[in-house]
C-alpha cells in the first residue's frame, strides 16, 4: 500500500437545486474538482461515484457512466463505478478511490458523490431515505427511518440521562455553523427553543432534528503522493480510510444506543493511522438526525459513552471547542443529498487542512476525521485526513 | 410490495417462526441459515422454534411525519420490544393511548393488518404489539 493525498475538491451549493438536474449537479461538482487539481482529462485513470438512489429519485440508474459522460470523459473510456451504501455511499466510494490508488491500481481517481432528490415529493424522498432501514421487517410495520433515530434518541435518554435539549443543541451548534458556509442549504442561526416546538417527526424528534431533502454534488481528486505535489503545494494525505458493517435492522442488535460499526471502523482507522481520538481537532460526522451526531461523538471515542449530550450543550463541539464537530454545518444545516455527503464531508476537511475554511476556520488544523454513516450505521467509514 | 414478496415470509410474520442454533442457543427472527456468533459451525443446526410473543419494551417512537401507506393510521406508536427469548421485534404498538407507553412495559403481539396494495389489492397481515394488561 503506497501513500495517497486529496489534491483537488469540488462542490456544488447544496439545497434545493430546482434549475440542476442529476447530470449537471455532478458534472459541475466534477469539473470543479478537477479544475482545482489542474488536471488535464487524460490524467484520469478512474470515476467513482457515490449514489444511493438515482434509480428511484430520477428512474435513472447506471449514473456512473452517465457523470463521466456529462463531465467529457466519454471518449477517453475512463473506467466509471457507481457504488450504493444508503447514506454512506458517497464515503464508501471515496474509500473505494483511495484502495485503487493505494494499490498502485490507478495514479489519479476522482471521486464523486451525487444526489438529486427534489425530483419527488417530499413523501416519496422520506421513503426512499427508509429504504436503508430492512424493507420486510423494519419499514413494513411503519417504522421510518426517522422513527428509528427517535427510538435510539429515547433509550439514550433513558440510558445516560441525555436531556431533550442537548439532542436539539446539536441543530442549534451545526445552524451556527452552516451559516458560516457558503454552500450550506441553510446559512441561518436557529435557537433552542425553535427546534423544541417544532412540528413532530417522529416523537421526540421534531422538524429541526431531522437534516433536510437536498440536492447537491461534491468531488475529490485523489493522487498518489509522490505525485501529488505535482499538482498541488498544499496535498492532503489520506491516513486512514476503514469501514465496517452491521446487522441492517437495528432490532436485530443486542442494543440500540451505540453503532459497533463506528467503533469498529474508527478503531482500525486510528490503528492505521496510529493515532489516537485525542489527537483528532475536528471531525465531520453523519448527523441526518441530531441523535445520531451524539451517537457518533461517542462511539468514535471523542467523548466517553454517554456523555455526548454534555460536551453538546457545553460548547465542547462548538468552533472553538476541544473538538469542532461539523464546521460545515453538518448534515442538518449543509444538507444532506443522499450520495454527496461522504464526499462532501472531506471536502470540507480538505478546506481546513489547507487553511482555506474562512470563517470557520479550525486554527492549526492538522488531522481530521470524517464519519459517514447508512441506515442506522450498518454501513459506516471512517476516513482521517492530516496535512501532509 | 409484490405479493409474493410478502407471504414469502407469512410463517415468521402470522406465527413467529424463529430458529435456536443447535450450537449456542442464540436465537434468531426471521430465521437465518447461519448463526452470527458460532458461523460454520452452526450449519445445518438450526433448529426451528416459535416466540411465545411476549416481551419488554425497550424503546418507541410517535410517528406524525408518516409514509403514504400509514397516513390514515397517523399518529402512532412504533416500538422496539426485546422479546422473552432474547431477540428484538419492531412494530407498531396499538391499543394504547401514546402518553401511556413506558420503556420496560410489557408488550405481546397480535395478529393485525399491516398494509395493503392499494384499495383493491391483497391485505397483508402481521404481528403488532399491544400491553399485558394485568
Amino acid at each position: 500500500m503506497r501513500d495517497v493525498a486529496i489534491i483537488g475538491i469540488g462542490s456544488t451549493k447544496f439545497g434545493e437545486l430546482w434549475d440542476m438536474s442529476f447530470r449537471d449537479l455532478g458534472m459541475q461538482a466534477g469539473l470543479s474538482a478537477v479544475a482545482d487539481a489542474k488536471l488535464a482529462a487524460e490524467d484520469i485513470d478512474a470515476l467513482y461515484v457515490g449514489n444511493m438512489s438515482a434509480g428511484r429519485f430520477i428512474e435513472q440508474e447506471h449514473v456512473a457512466a452517465l457523470i463521466a459522460d456529462y463531465s467529457g470523459l466519454a471518449r477517453d473510456h475512463v473506467p466509471a463505478t457507481r457504488i450504493e451504501a444508503a447514506g454512506a455511499s458517497g464515503g464508501l466510494a471515496f474509500r473505494e478511490g483511495y484502495l485503487a490508488v493505494a494499490s498502485g491500481m490507478h495514479d489519479i481517481v476522482v471521486v464523486g458523490g451525487a444526489e438529486k432528490m427534489t425530483d419527488v415529493a417530499d413523501v416519496m424522498a422520506t421513503e426512499i431515505q427508509s429504504s436503508a432501514a430492512d424493507q420486510q421487517w423494519e419499514v413494513v410495520f411503519g417504522a421510518t427511518l426517522a422513527s428509528l433515530f427517535a427510538m435510539i434518541a429515547r433509550r439514550h435518554m433513558h440510558e445516560f440521562g441525555t436531556t431533550r435539549e442537548q439532542i436539539a443543541q446539536v441543530a442549534v451548534k451545526n445552524h451556527r455553523h452552516g451559516a458560516l458556509n457558503p454552500i450550506a442549504q441553510y446559512q441561518k442561526e436557529i435557537d433552542l427553543a425553535t427546534v423544541l416546538r417544532a412540528p413532530p417527526v417522529a416523537e421526540p424528534l421534531g422538524v429541526f432534528d431531522c437534516a433536510p431533502l437536498s440536492d447537491g454534488a461534491a468531488a475529490v481528486v485523489l493522487c498518489a503522493m509522490d505525485r501529488a505535489r505535482s499538482y498541488t503545494s498544499k496535498p492532503v494525505r489520506i491516513a486512514a480510510s476503514a469501514q465496517a458493517s452491521d446487522t441492517l435492522a437495528l432490532h436485530s442488535r443486542t442494543q440500540i444506543t451505540t453503532f459497533n460499526a463506528t467503533k469498529v471502523a474508527a478503531e482500525k482507522a486510528f490503528r492505521q493511522a496510529d493515532r489516537t481520538p485525542e489527537q483528532v481537532q475536528l471531525a465531520e460526522v453523519h448527523d441526518n438526525f441530531t441523535i445520531a451526531e451524539i451517537l457518533a461523538i461517542e462511539d468514535l471515542g471523542l467523548f466517553p459513552k454517554g456523555q455526548g449530550g454534555r460536551a453538546t450543550m457545553d460548547g465542547e463541539t462548538a468552533l472553538g471547542g476541544k473538538v469542532a464537530v461539523n464546521t460545515s454545518g453538518g448534515l442538518k444545516a449543509r444538507g444532506f443529498p443522499f450520495g454527496a455527503t461522504g464526499v462532501a464531508q472531506l471536502v470540507e476537511l480538505v478546506q481546513q487542512l489547507r487553511g482555506e475554511a474562512g470563517k470557520r476556520q479550525v486554527p492549526d488544523a492538522s488531522l481530521a476525521l470524517a464519519q459517514n454513516a447508512g441506515g442506522t450505521g450498518a454501513t459506516v467509514v471512517v476516513s482521517l485526513l492530516e496535512v501532509a | 410490495m409484490a405479493t409474493a414478496r410478502f407471504w414469502r415470509d407469512n410463517p415468521s410474520r402470522y406465527n413467529l417462526k424463529a430458529v435456536r442454533c443447535g450450537n449456542c442457543g442464540k436465537v434468531f427472527f426471521p430465521p437465518r441459515a447461519v448463526c452470527s456468533v458460532c458461523h460454520r459451525k452452526s450449519i445445518g443446526k438450526m433448529e426451528c422454534m416459535s416466540l411465545k410473543g411476549e416481551g419488554e419494551l425497550i424503546s418507541f417512537s410517535v410517528v406524525h411525519d408518516a409514509p403514504s401507506q400509514f397516513e390514515i393510521h397517523k399518529p402512532y406508536v412504533v416500538a422496539i420490544v426485546r422479546m422473552d427469548e432474547g431477540v428484538m421485534l419492531t412494530s407498531q404498538l396499538i391499543d394504547v393511548d401514546p402518553k401511556e407507553v413506558r420503556i420496560g412495559m410489557r408488550v405481546r403481539t397480535t395478529l393485525r393488518k399491516v398494509g395493503e396494495d392499494g384499495p383493491a389489492g391483497v391485505i397483508y397481515y402481521g404481528y403488532k404489539f399491544a400491553p399485558v394488561r394485568a
